[in-house]
């Protein structure tokens, strides 16, 4: 498999943003997950964020872990460096990055495994560092990479390709960031395009840690034999995929709901995801409100979406550590290197 | 009676817990003052309070710094050791005890000098709070010592007067009970004894200090900009003197604003992801760790290398896992630090041996992992890291100016043609790399562990896998010509010793001890990995060559023959690894040995 690059022929009618930038100048490198796969989507809502946000494509750090929703930063914003680094230890590098760049844009991608089983530890502390950034799970419940293993965001009951049912609780990543100190927590679905474009701004433009837990549906491992559902969508380049099985390309699943209302979407596995959308009138700066609204929905077998909670004043780790205001790696050995009389001093506390 | 100046073991047998240390400490730094050649070393339990701990000073005129058997004095304040304490004295030692209780009979050795003094007795109508008279039996028994062993009272008092600088309250209390002390030795003892110290000037521009804060010092100096960590005896203090250094050298005038950042990570794992995370954007990063966290780094090394991402990762050796033997010393991760990881990984490794080699090998380190684009691990011990040892100072060259390896910058993009991530331009195996942001439509590339092709795109071809592997060898020979050199002295001789780290230092008296017993050898210490061509070339012309390491598994030595692919009979291993640090009397009788069962011929023997 090698990697196909996107002809780079402009539309001539795409719309322009503030820098005159076109989507394609914040697209990636050609995907190559399952046709359908909610992943994609995300990038997608990613591609379109920054651009309407007029960032200068380059000025983004893009980190991930392992899995296949940590391939995704290759299929997005290709003028910014990426790095697909160890499996659930996304948070760390992306600490290490943002430490040494406090200008730069960071994105986090990683999966549902990637977050909260290997990483979850990583997870948790990279939320009470409070590093600026964005970080987003894409969130399929299962492990798509290694084919389809329940991953720990699974819901206790649910079943498996072949129908085995989950016998564990889940974890909950946005109960996490809530109660960890997050300040921007949001959850929303990779088929809501809607909902989680403007979900991305929002986050890129926090100051803080600003976390989205996308559900994220894998067409591969739920999408068994039997299935009656039509694919209606075929996805953009599926031909350019090259993959070792055969994958049936599936239906992208979207949802478009007003809000105050519950949305029933039908999974690809068959089951039902339950999406109720916040209430305008919800409030999401009450840390201890936002929890307990989101987990009693749970119980009722609901999946909150938007924007859970919102601190926008807090500090993020540059503050609490107060480092200068240039980022660390523009300081060269003048700045940095104490030079020789103050070694002489030091020396002389040595004797 | 005839008299030894400057020449004795001491140990003093404390209560970790009990402020023995900064006693201790200043008993070592004056003699440090005096002119002497001292040694120190710690022997502690994994424990914060109640627990057997040992402070030796070694003072030898001779400059022999390595740890020698057996104890001249024993200044024996911990009941619980008391049997063991007194045993480990040589025939014709001091052992100094608090009389207030007597001696129980088991405990006499009639092949030993026994000093009583009745500190708590002497000190109960002098201070009325029992815990500042718990303090200051320290204090007092420094005072004995001094008066005993001819210690020059006012460097000591001096030191007092600096030590509690700004509380002053503090400073007429601890003279007086260091003169409650004094004054009984005159009064009660023979004074001084035939052990005894004497102004010498031997010491040059020297400075006493630990291999920790050289190593943080040399990573100020160096330019780290980004450290983290997890806790971990031996290492801990090379992060807290870090940070102590940076708050003092590193802040913005103006602002007061931090010239770095300090991240006290959840384990290890993260803080090499920190530190690798740091380097890829730019920032000179490092950590520090020991043995159980090299383990845990592992898998974030592999895809270092394999990524092509400086990083500087601090490993003071201990041994073994778990509490308890792990806060003593070893060299027991020389293979897993070279070898670290999955896939074909080989890393490159320094060794220093001093205070200022772990403050020149710091910066050094920083430059050369961003020379060569890779993780550089120093493997510093805890017998160095931790022990003041006696240094050269601390040297920086203004006009040195840190080598950020190849990075091009946005104009430098500009002017080439198609930027390949991993193309061998200048055919050292080392590609040109670009900090994230740099320019808006060129440079930009996606870093992983492999499945790459030069320029950075993805790609399982195999072909490509094994043009980037052959490349990374490539790599891997320039840096065989950068790291640092070996120390060689050659004199012609058949047989050589090779060694590395802190076993440089009781390998002067262990040689001199041998030359006499007819057994000379040329000399190589190890300073990195990969290994030179003198360490090739040192091998190669030298029968038998001794390999002294502390660890079990002669792990440098297995490193040599897999590399430099030598006949295993001609390395000969010198092994030590009991927890603590190997002595000259140890290395001398094992090299001794072999030649009297293997019947090689000595100086000696061919000279009559
Ligand atoms: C240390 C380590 N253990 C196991 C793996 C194998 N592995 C690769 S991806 C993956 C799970 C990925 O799941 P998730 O993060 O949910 O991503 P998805 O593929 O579902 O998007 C695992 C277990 C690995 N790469 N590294
Ligand atoms: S296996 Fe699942 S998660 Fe992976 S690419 Fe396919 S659909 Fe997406
Ligand atoms: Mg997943």
């Amino acid at each position: 498999m090698t990697f196909v690059a996107k002809p780079a022929v402009h539309h001539p009618r795409l719309p322009v943003n503030d820098l005159g930038l076109t989507r394609r100048d914040y697209e990636g490198s050609v995907s190559t997950l399952c046709a359908g796969c909610g992943h994609d989507s995300v990038s997608a809502a990613i591609v379109q964020a920054c651009a309407e946000l007029s960032i200068p494509p380059h000025r983004f750090a893009k980190i991930s872990g392992i899995g296949c929703s940590s391939k995704t930063p290759s299929y997005f914003l290709n003028r910014s460096h990426g790095f697909n680094s160890v499996h659930g230890r996304m948070p760390s590098v992306a600490t290490g990055a943002n430490l040494a760049n406090k200008e730069l844009y960071t994105i986090g991608i990683s999966g549902d495994g990637d977050s909260a089983s290997i990483g979850l530890g990583q997870f948790a502390h990279i939320v009470r560092r409070r590093i600026n950034m964005l970080y987003i799970v894409d969130n399929n419940g299962t492990y798509g990479l290694t084919k389809g293993q329940f991953s720990a965001t699974n819901d206790k009951g649910s079943t498996n390709k072949r129908g085995a049912p989950n016998l564990y609780e889940a974890i909950d990543l946005v109960s996490m960031a809530i109660q960890l100190g997050a300040s921007f927590v949001a959850r929303s679905f990779s088929g809501d395009k809607k909902q989680l474009v403007p979900l991305i701004k929002a986050g890129l433009m926090h100051h803080g840690m600003a976390f989205i837990d996308v559900v994220s549906p894998c067409v591969a491992f739920n999408n068994h034999n039997g299935s009656t559902k039509s694919y209606e969508y075929v996805r953009k380049h599926s031909e350019t995929v090259v993959a070792a099985d055969y994958v049936p390309a599936a239906r992208e699943i979207t949802a478009d709901y007003a809000p105050g209302t519950t949305e029933r979407v039908s999974m690809p596995d068959g089951s039902t995801l339950h999406l109720y959308k916040v209430a305008e009138d919800y409030d999401p700066h009450n840390r201890v409100e936002a929890l307990h609204y989101v987990q009693s929905r749970q119980e009722r077998g609901e999946v909150v979406t938007g924007l859970l909670y919102l601190d926008p004043a807090a500090m993020d780790c540059h503050d609490i550590l107060n480092t200068l205001d240039t980022p660390l790696n523009q300081l060269g050995t003048g700045e940095l290197c104490p030079g020789s009389s103050a070694l002489t001093a030091i020396n002389e506390s040595f004797r | 009676m005839s008299v030894t100046y400057n020449d004795f073991v001491i140990r003093f047998a404390n209560v970790n817990g009990s402020g023995s240390a900064s006693a201790n400490g200043m008993f070592a730094k004056a003699l440090f003052r005096m002119g002497i050649p001292v040694a120190t070393r710690n022997i502690f339990p994994s424990n914060i309070q109640g627990l057997p701990t040992w402070f030796e000073v070694r003072v030898s005129a001779k400059g022999y710094l390595g740890r020698r058997e057996g104890v001249d004095i024993m200044v024996a304040m911990n009941a619980e050791t008391f049997g063991e304490d007194v045993a480990s004295l040589k025939p014709g030692g001091y052992l100094f005890y608090d009389n207030t209780k007597p001696l129980a009979s088991e405990f006499h050795r009639s092949d030993i000098h026994e000093i009583g003094v009745p500190i708590a007795q002497l000190l109960l109508p002098e201070f009325t709070d029992p815990k500042q008279r718990g303090l200051f039996k320290n204090i007092t028994y420094l005072g004995v010592l001094t008066a005993l062993l001819n210690i020059e009272f006012d460097v000591i008092t001096g030191m007092v007067s600096k030590q509690y600088k700004g509380k002053d309250d503090l400073i007429e209390p601890n003279i007086r009970a260091m003169e409650i002390g004094r004054r009984y030795a005159f009064d009660y003892l023979d004074c001084p004894l035939p052990l005894q110290v004497k102004r010498l000037d031997a010491l040059g521009d020297k400075i006493m200090t630990d291999g920790n804060t050289a190593a943080a010092l040399g990573s100020v100096y160096g330019g780290a900009s980004v450290c983290a960590w997890y806790p971990i005896t031996p290492s801990t203090s090379v992060v807290e003197s870090f940070e102590r250094y940076c708050n003092q050298l590193r802040r913005d005038k103006a602002t007061g604003k931090s010239k770095f950042a300090i991240v006290q990570a959840e384990d290890e794992l993260s803080a090499i992801g920190v530190v690798i995370g740091a380097g890829w954007n730019g920032a000179r990063s490092f950590t520090a760790t020991s043995g159980p966290g090299l383990s845990l780094m592992s898998e974030f090394l592999g895809l270092a290398y394999f990524a092509e991402i400086p990083a500087v990762l601090w490993d003071i050796q201990r041994s073994g896992p778990s509490t308890g033997m792990p806060t003593r010393t070893q060299q027991s991760d020389v293979l897993s630090a070279a070898y670290a990881s999955h896939g074909d990984t080989r890393h490159v490794v320094l060794f220093p041996s001093t205070p200022r080699e772990c403050f020149d090998f710091a910066a050094d380190a920083l430059d050369l992992a961003d020379r060569l684009q890779t993780p550089i691990l120093v493997l510093s011990d805890l017998e160095l890291g931790m022990n003041d040892s006696l240094s050269e100072p601390f040297d920086w060259d203004d006009s040195r100016a840190y080598d950020r390896g190849k990075v091009l910058d946005a104009r430098a993009l500009d002017e080439i043609g198609r930027f390949g991530r991993y193309l061998d331009v200048d055919g050292d195996g080392i590609g040109y790399r670009t900090y994230p942001g740099t320019h808006p439509s060129k440079g930009a590339f996606f870093t992983r562990g492999t499945s790459r092709d030069e320029y950075a795109a993805y790609t399982e071809s195999p072909a490509a896998y094994q043009r980037n592997m052959e490349r990374l060898l490539k790599k891997w020979r320039t840096a065989s010509a950068l790291v640092p050199k070996a120390e060689v002295v050659s004199n012609g001789r058949r047989n050589g010793v090779l060694y590395f780290g802190t076993t440089a230092l009781p390998m002067p008296e262990a040689l001199d001890n041998l030359a006499e017993e007819g057994i000379e050898l040329d000399t190589c210490r190890v300073r990195a990995f990969p290994f030179g061509e003198e360490v090739e070339k040192f091998v190669r012309e030298h029968e038998q060559v001794f390999v002294v390491e502390q660890n079990r598994d002669g792990q440098m030595r297995q490193l040599l023959v897999n590399e430099l692919q030598v006949d295993p009979a001609r390395l000969v291993p010198v092994l030590y690894y009991a927890g603590l640090s190997i002595s000259a009397n140890e290395i001398q009788s094992q090299i001794a040995n072999y030649y009297s069962v293997n019947r090689i011929s000595r100086m000696t023997e061919v000279k009559s």
